[in-house]
């Protein structure tokens, strides 16, 4: 039983983390994409329909990843290249997002998915207690964490990070060291919508199996105030990626026994839980100016 | 092939006029290829969206559609009128949907808990209530901006989905209609309670169109008559000149939320007391979303969005005419209008901007670059 609601928060919190670790690379370079929810749907329709057509839940989630980046290269032209106001362009590609799926989608509504398999390693497995937990989950998690790893290190350990964070930081003085500042935002923006799509299919290939219309349900804004909480840290996404997996499988379960509180104020936790959590993190001024990468959604137009 | 960009001396005049055109021409030209790709002609789909419903003007057999057209345009201007305060003060507000549906609730207290209570006073009172319930709706993410430093636009959109929850329960629970069958929603509005039709015979507009007219001339004074509306502008572009100028930017937070959450709560509350009657959980249908892309549209210009309010309800109706004309599924009017924003957003460059396409990138000769440099100047 325990061990069963260990597994299911993991599967809450995966497609959060996944989402908001690539946020965080967007964000960490100078640019707030707030297209995240529109890029997930986007994956999750294509990763269904991918795996429908194919029969492969792994065709299923190179689609979703694919339709994220793809998708997510249409905030970088206009942010980047038309320099749009990037807030504006965000929200725009949210609700192009939810748009097209629904359009898209129309034909899958209602049909059985493919499901992408559970890892099973023989013996290992079958341990008592903790076999299912750790050899025995969905493979897009075990990939979660180690993307969240790669992330962390490829930020604060390499040269190429640094680069990275410079942009976020002061992208004027990025660009007067010749640092290509456009093409790494287009590079950081891809990846981002890339993990947005991977999150979306996550959706739709293993969490339902299914395609409904905006099932992201504001998980892509989740995923966006996660990375605030986590004050563009990647460690403290996971954290915060496991606590909102455990509140809104804690309401589920809640749901479930038959609590003598509403269905409805049990589904609305998650987000109520959202904004107590960026009231804490927002409050300590110095310690969010500290860590708000300095050049976030500023307008850059490189002088030649 | 490489896009640069050269920043204009100062604002185009030309292309803030015709940048609103320039987007709507290119989302027609999209749209056509979108049609195309679905398998229907293209013209066609275009005329059911665009030309069908306007049919009224000169045909006074279909009057009703110009009717419908006021309907679906009423609450699209009324909360789009309101963002335009808030976008212009740098305040995003993107939870005008929560608004809409926190007025439509607090309007309908009257009706539903107080079903004896007939009374000219009904409406006006109704009226007040969904502007105070969406305005106190939105202060709630501006004392946290305020007072905690908390994002808006992530509290304002969280507070959106914290709404509809709350009103899917009081339409099912305890405001439910025990005669409505198994159907969710609340009792029908006495005649009291229901926004008078503005001409009956001629088609369903009621006031709530009125209000968005008024409104949007309002806010198109106080924006551009008034020292307030300057205040908006110069905290929105510059916060530190607004500093120095004496103008209080947490004041500014309130101010805008404010105003935008009045609206919003109005149009909620005249959806209700308009065209559907009664409260159900069907009442937030994503005008709040909508009104965003007519804000935008409208070039955060009150007296615009009017004229982009109507091009966004058009659509609506257009969806309706297409579906059933084309068997065109509606879904395709919410991925329409998410192009027409992203076209808008990108023609708005060309104000600021002059786009020039270079073949090669940074292979210029340094004397070319030096002799356009000094022709620039």
């Amino acid at each position: 039983m325990f061990e069963q609601i260990i597994i299911t928060i993991a599967t809450a919190a995966t497609p959060l983390l996944i989402a908001a670790i690539g946020e965080l690379v967007v964000e960490r370079s100078g640019v707030l994409n707030l297209g995240v929810e529109g890029m997930m749907i986007m994956g999750a329709v294509a990763g269904f329909a991918a795996a429908f057509t194919t029969g492969s839940p792994w065709l299923g989630l190179a689609a979703a990843i694919c339709a994220g980046a793809l998708f997510s290269l249409l905030f970088a032209f206009l942010t980047l290249t038309l320099v749009t106001n990037q807030v504006a362009t965000g929200l725009a590609l949210t609700l192009l997002g939810l748009g097209l799926s629904g359009m898209l989608g129309e034909t899958f509504t209602g049909q059985p998915g493919v499901k992408l398999p559970l890892i099973y390693i023989p013996v290992l497995t079958e341990l008592p207690l903790v076999g299912r937990l750790l050899f025995g989950q969905d493979p897009v998690f075990y990939l979660s964490l180690l993307l969240t790893g790669a992330v962390a290190w490829f930020l604060f350990r390499t040269r190429a990070g640094l680069t990275l964070r410079s942009v976020g930081d002061n992208h004027g003085s990025a660009h007067a060291l010749g640092i290509n500042v456009i093409r790494i935002r287009y590079l950081a923006v891809m990846f981002g919508g890339a993990c947005a799509g991977a999150a979306g299919g996550y959706l739709s290939l293993l969490y339902t199996t299914q395609w409904i219309e905006s099932m992201t349900a504001g998980r892509g804004w989740i995923a966006l105030a996660l990375v605030v909480f986590a004050s563009w840290r990647p460690w403290r996404v996971l954290a915060g990626a496991y606590l909102f997996g455990a509140v809104s499988i804690g309401q589920l379960h809640a749901q479930a026994l038959g609590i003598k509180i509403p269905s409805q104020f049990l589904s609305a936790l998650p987000y109520l839980a959202t904004i107590v959590v960026l009231v804490l993190i927002s409050r300590n001024r110095r310690l969010t100016m500290i860590n708000t990468p300095a050049s976030l959604g500023r307008p850059f137009v490189p002088d030649r | 092939m490489r896009v640069e960009l050269i920043k204009r001396p100062q604002q185009s005049a030309l292309f803030s006029a015709v940048s609103p055109f320039i987007a709507l021409g290119l989302t027609l030209i999209a749209g056509a290829i979108m049609f195309s790709l679905l398998g229907k002609n293209p013209l066609d789909a275009l005329y059911y969206y665009f030309i069908d419903p306007l049919t009224g003007i000169w045909d006074p057999f279909n009057r009703w559609q110009l009717h419908e057209l006021a309907i679906k345009a009423a609450p699209l201007i009324l909360i789009a009128v309101g963002l335009s305060v808030c976008f212009l003060s740098n305040n995003w507000n993107i939870g005008a949907e929560g608004q809409f549906v926190a007025g439509a609730m607090a309007g309908s207290m009257i009706p539903v808990l107080f079903p004896e209570f007939h009374s000219w006073i009904v409406l006006p009172l109704m009226l007040i209530m969904g502007m105070a319930g969406g305005a106190a709706y939105a202060s709630i993410p501006a004392f946290l901006k305020v007072r905690f430093n908390t994002n808006e636009i992530l509290t304002s959109l969280m507070l959106v989905y914290v709404a509809q929850l709350f009103n899917d329960w009081l339409v099912r629970g305890p405001w439910r209609n025990p005669e409505g069958f198994s159907f969710p929603g609340t009792v029908r509005f006495h005649e009291y309670a229901i926004l008078p039709q503005i001409w009956p015979d001629a088609g369903r507009a009621h006031w709530g169109f009125i209000f968005a007219l008024i409104a949007a001339v309002a806010v198109w004074f106080m924006l551009s008559k008034t020292v307030k509306g300057f205040e908006v502008k110069v905290l929105g572009q510059s916060p530190r000149a607004g500093r120095f100028a004496g103008f209080s930017a947490s004041r500014m937070v309130f101010f805008a939320f404010l105003i935008s959450g009045a609206l919003a709560g109005l149009a909620g509350i005249s959806e209700v007391a308009g065209p559907v009657e009664h409260l159900n959980e069907k009442i937030s249908i994503g005008y709040g979303f909508t009104a965003i892309i007519v804000a935008f549209l409208g070039r955060l210009n009150p007296l615009g969005i009017v004229a982009a309010g109507l091009i966004l309800a058009l659509t609506y109706l257009g969806g309706e005419a297409a579906q059933i004309s084309l068997q065109v599924s509606d879904k395709t009017v919410r991925a329409f209008q998410g192009m027409l924003l992203f076209f808008v957003l990108a023609s708005d460059t060309l104000i600021h901007y002059r786009i020039r396409l270079v073949a090669s990138p940074a292979a210029k000769p340094a004397e070319l670059a030096a002799t356009e440099a000094a022709g620039n100047v």
